[in-house]
């Protein structure tokens, strides 16, 4: 058995120490409750391990420092709340556009605008899909434990550097600002990947090429010698703007299939004594853990309801989603908004079984009594 | 014990979210699964403010505590805000204070000069959360005594060691000393 240090760590902090395990080398952020723990650690470790923290003028400064950061190997992160990721949403695009891994952590709080600071929201659901603009895919992960944290974040890291790709963290302020136990292995057992560097010459480096059996282009070093554009624009594989409709097509086309053919690969989720339900919750992140303590008491009633919790809520766990819908009599999805994931869900599962929903936005996390009484009071 | 919930209250600044934590991973020390919360406004000083510890031998699922076993009020108006959730049979244990007693009858009070002994007999306000570690330990055991004394050092900062355990240690003398001030008994 490796070592393990069993500890008492708060959610934000699991964070940091799971994107250190990552290999994060950079952070650039600009504080903002309930995520300034992840800056404020960040800063504190990073120097210690030969990386660098910046503290950022803004929010826009912040995503593009990190951007910056990657295209010279190093990988990046920044952390925010919803003020904070509305106006990072412009460089998500531009990481998309322009292939280029980092992480970008939102510890959720009520909105819109400044909202709520110091409470529980699960608002940005919708805008961590499509808050950049333009056709595009996301990956975006939901953890609901601290030590379920530390894991998603270095998978967050992964995906972003297999897919080329901007990773959206999606964090409940409940766990993020919470603390538990938690066992983290001396060694990381997890596997890491990094990007694949080019095996060409820089002179016969083409930056956007994919090359057979790649899902991405290859991605070399800023500063290593290979010369390449990186543009938000509409770009050929050398990596220069065109307005040629063929490659567009193609680009935004591969862009998108790169994420969503491999949503098998992307898409990780936790099965909640669904073995003989005939009713099941949909639900993620801090609910979710509400969710298991109403099945918990509901079961002991005999009711066979179990729960399905995507822990990658984009791209959506579409195949699991419609298998259970085929053999169940209600999906119920359960939200700290007025019924986003549920439009998704409804979307999936509507056709084969009836789909509801439940969600609360007065800044409380939603309790296990709510879930067991929603339950139990519909009609219908 | 199966699950012991705690909810220590009182306003911003008195610490009560570091003896949350300290609370925690003393019962982290004594093998428990915990969970520690807060709550507190967009203010750094005054303001309501509230720690809460979720101690159980099982695995903790929903994370914040409705009704909770003990309660700390550091303030009056911390005791009036969340009297009410605390079971019947339950520990309440006020700072003396917090002038106007609840009235219920189905729950055990104690009053004690926790600010009180911070200030004039460690010269240190600062330090009313250890007292108050101190005093809920003398009367729950919810954690081990060493566990506490480990969690409490861990967590304060350098220097302030010997304060701390000396904090501590008025704690546990104000529940010994105060056996008097039970206004309440089980029903």
């Amino acid at each position: 058995m490796p070592e393990k240090t069993v500890k008492l760590m708060q959610g934000n902090e699991a964070c940091v120490e799971g994107a250190i395990a990552a290999g994060m080398m950079f952070y650039a952020g600009y504080p903002i409750t309930p995520s300034t723990e992840i800056a404020e650690l960040s800063a504190a470790k990073l120097p210690r391990i030969g990386g660098k923290f910046i503290q950022m003028e803004d929010e826009i400064a912040s995503i593009s420092a990190i951007i910056g950061a990657s295209l010279t190997g190093k990988k990046s992160m920044t952390a925010t709340s919803g003020p904070g990721f509305s106006l990072k949403q412009e460089g998500i695009g531009y990481a998309i556009i322009s292939e280029v891994p980092c992480v970008i952590v939102n510890v959720q709080r009520g909105g819109p605008s400044t909202g709520l600071p110091t409470s529980p929201a699960q608002g940005d659901i919708m805008q961590a899909r499509w808050g950049t603009h333009g056709e595009h895919s996301i990956i975006t992960l939901y953890p609901s434990t601290v030590r379920e944290i530390y894991d998603t974040t270095i998978r967050a890291f992964n995906l972003a550097e297999k897919y080329r790709t901007p990773v959206i963290l999606l964090m409940d302020e409940v766990i993020g600002h919470m603390r538990e136990k938690i066992e983290i292995p001396e060694e990381n057992q997890m596997e890491i990947y990094n990007r694949k560097k080019p095996a060409s010459n820089p002179e016969d480096y083409v930056p956007y090429k994919v090359k057979e059996d790649n899902i991405v282009p290859e991605m070399a070093n800023f500063g290593e010698g290979y010369r390449f554009h990186v543009t938000g624009l509409i770009h050929s594989e050398t990596g220069f703007p065109t307005n040629n409709n063929k490659i567009a097509a193609e680009l935004i086309t591969r862009l998108v299939n790169k994420i969503e053919d491999n949503a098998d690969d992307i898409v990780e989720y936790e099965e909640y004594k669904l073995e003989d339900a005939n009713e099941i919750i949909i639900t993620y992140g801090a609910t979710a853990r509400s969710a298991k303590s109403a099945i918990d008491l509901l079961r002991e009633e005999g009711r066979k309801i179990g729960m399905f919790r995507p822990i990658t809520i984009w791209p959506v766990a579409q195949k699991q989603i419609e298998n259970l819908a085929k053999i169940v009599n209600r999906v119920s999805v359960i939200e700290m908004n007025l019924g986003q994931y549920f439009l998704e869900i409804d979307r999936i599962a509507g056709k084969y079984t009836k789909v509801d929903k439940y969600g609360r936005v007065d800044g409380e996390l939603i309790t296990p009594e709510e879930i067991i009484s929603f339950i139990k009071g519909r009609r219908g | 014990m199966m699950k012991q919930e705690l909810r220590l209250s009182g306003s911003g600044g008195q610490g009560l979210i570091l003896a949350g934590i300290i609370l925690a991973e003393a019962a982290l020390y004594d093998g428990k699964n915990v969970v520690q919360s807060q709550s507190y406004g967009p203010e750094a000083r005054g303001g309501a403010s509230k720690a809460e510890v979720i101690i159980s031998d099982k695995i903790i699922n929903y994370p914040k505590v409705d009704k909770c076993d003990i309660l700390l009020s550091l303030t009056q108006k911390a005791c009036e805000k969340y009297i009410n959730s605390l079971r019947p049979g339950g520990v309440l244990i006020l700072d003396e204070s917090v002038t106007e007693k609840p009235n219920r009858e189905d729950i055990k009070i104690f009053s004690i000069p926790i600010l009180d002994t911070a200030v004039n007999q460690l010269g240190k306000p600062m330090v009313a959360n250890i007292v108050a570690l101190g005093s809920i330990y003398e009367l729950t055991k919810v954690v081990s005594k060493e566990s506490l004394e480990k969690a409490v050092l861990s967590r304060v900062p350098r220097g302030t060691e010997e304060l701390n355990k000396r904090a501590l240690s008025e704690g546990f003398k104000l529940i010994e000393n105060h056996k008097d001030s039970v206004y309440g008994e089980v029903c």
